[in-house]
């Protein structure tokens, strides 16, 4: 029978290994899969790669993933934030590299990445300095330049609601990076807030199909950047 | 409460001159900042569907305070709503929107603007300042039109309408109409283009706070 439910968020990242690039979803905090990363807080790996757009908030979460000086380089598209110093701090001091790319051209990597293209051409980031050094072919009436698919070692994603099989749906906004993460991971971690039986989500309805999901975690109060933030709470 | 020393319209009536020129039915991205500030100001009996990169179609205003949801948020991160009729999608589909060409108008704010619509607005380029792109190149490479909103110069008096942009480019001869407190300018192949000038601004002041040349409004023909 399948079942793709783990009982905790520490045993679902226990094998992370050292130098694996992970996915992480979220946009902000709005899906951000926070108690999955304090697992791979407590896990201890290193010199990770991480892909999310952002690089976390405050002292919780991914910024205290970055603060813990666990990620190697960070691929993102917008890396500030109001209330974080963490990132910036480290990448000043060259302990954290950074890969920047633009938000769509992103969210298309991963795509290509979980649907097994290698690489595609796109307007976006033509003459300008994002797109220095990069292949550029001419189609139609204008320049596009080649990007390359991204894939994970590990995604670590945060659902509204999953069944054994791994079948998701989200929660508004928080939907974002997720679905398309979830094909680009080799390993695909989600906490579900709410475990339903096979059967439950409707067929028409389920955003991410369990095919790309391996493991699932039942997660039914999950916490929020901004509130912990605002307690003043640092993790660990 | 305008400021006397100030000519020109003020923030909030650029927003609502931006938005008189909106085709009925339109599909708008709104960037951060004053954009913002247009969805205010729909004209009477026209409907515009607001999208935001990070995945709605159909974003309504601010929600009430403490009624707002963290996972319910703008490209900007900041809490909205969604409209009856709204839809939610993840970032691959919705920069299909974008770069696909399917949303009509995108209004952007700016650092500079060339007489060429080469657009800067994401990077001032300083050493060791980190660089934060978001969705603003996708944006512009794939949204039909590209407006921009802008202050006509910077706070130190600097022109942001220039010949050539100096700070790390957006996109390459995207931009083609401007709003300022001042005017509005179209891009043409000749270069800004006025187009209008705001109530008590002379054709002179405009070009003289302009960093390029300005193409007055042609007389009209007489016969």
């Amino acid at each position: 029978m399948i079942d793709k439910q783990i009982a905790s968020a520490a045993e679902a990242v226990a094998d992370v290994f050292d130098g694996a690039t992970v996915m992480i979803g979220g946009f902000g905090e709005a899906g951000s899969p926070i108690e999955l990363i304090h697992a791979l807080i407590d896990q201890g790996s290193k010199d990770l790669t991480v892909v999310n757009n952002n690089t976390g908030s405050g002292e919780v979460g991914l910024a205290a993933l970055i603060k813990a000086e666990r990620v190697a380089k960070m691929i993102c598209s917008y890396p500030r934030t109001q209330n974080s110093t963490v990132f910036p701090e480290l990448y000043a001091s060259g302990k954290t590299k950074l890969e920047l790319v633009p938000q769509g051209t992103l969210a298309e990597r991963i795509r290509a990445g979980g649907a097994g293209i290698p690489a595609f051409y796109t307007a976006t980031s033509v003459g300008t300095p994002l797109g220095e050094g990069k292949e550029v072919r001419h189609f139609g009436d204008r320049d596009y330049v080649l990007e390359h698919g991204l894939t994970a070692d590990f995604t670590l994603i945060k659902a509204k609601a999953g069944d054994r099989y791994g079948n998701l749906i989200f929660n508004m906004t928080a939907r974002n990076f997720a679905p398309i993460m979830a094909t680009a991971g080799k390993v695909t971690i989600a906490q579900v807030a709410t475990i339903v039986d096979a059967g439950e989500l409707d067929p028409e309805v389920i955003v991410t199909p369990g095919v790309f999901v391996n493991r699932l975690v039942h997660e039914p109060n999950p916490q929020y950047e901004s509130k912990l933030v605002a307690a003043g709470v640092s993790y660990p | 409460m305008s400021d006397p020393t100030k000519i020109g319209l003020t923030r909030e009536e650029m927003a609502q001159r931006v938005a008189l020129d909106i085709p009925d039915g339109s599909y708008v991205n709104l960037g951060i900042g004053i954009p913002e500030l247009i969805a205010r100001y729909v004209p009477e009996g026209r409907e515009f569907i607001y999208h935001t990169e990070n995945g709605l179609i159909g974003m309504g205003p601010s929600p009430a305070e403490g009624e707002g949801d963290p996972e319910l948020i703008n490209a900007g991160k900041r809490q909205v709503t969604a409209i009856p009729g709204a839809a939610y999608f993840h970032h691959a589909d919705s920069f299909t929107m974008i770069r696909g060409g399917h949303i009509d108008l995108c209004v952007l704010g700016a650092l500079q603007v060339a007489q060429s619509g080469d657009l800067a607005n994401w990077s001032t380029g300083k050493p060791g300042a980190i660089p934060a792109v978001g969705g603003a190149m996708d944006l512009v490479a794939g949204v039909k039109n590209i407006w921009v909103i802008t202050q006509h110069c910077t706070k130190t008096g600097e022109p942001k309408l220039v010949e050539a942009c100096t700070y790390p480019l957006t996109g390459v001869g995207v931009v083609t109409r401007v709003y300022t407190e001042l005017c509005v300018l179209d891009i043409t192949d000749e270069g800004f283009q006025l187009v209008e000038l705001s109530p008590g601004v002379s054709f002179e002041h405009v070009q003289e706070k302009t960093g390029a040349k300005v193409l007055p409004i042609a007389a009209p023909v007489e016969k």
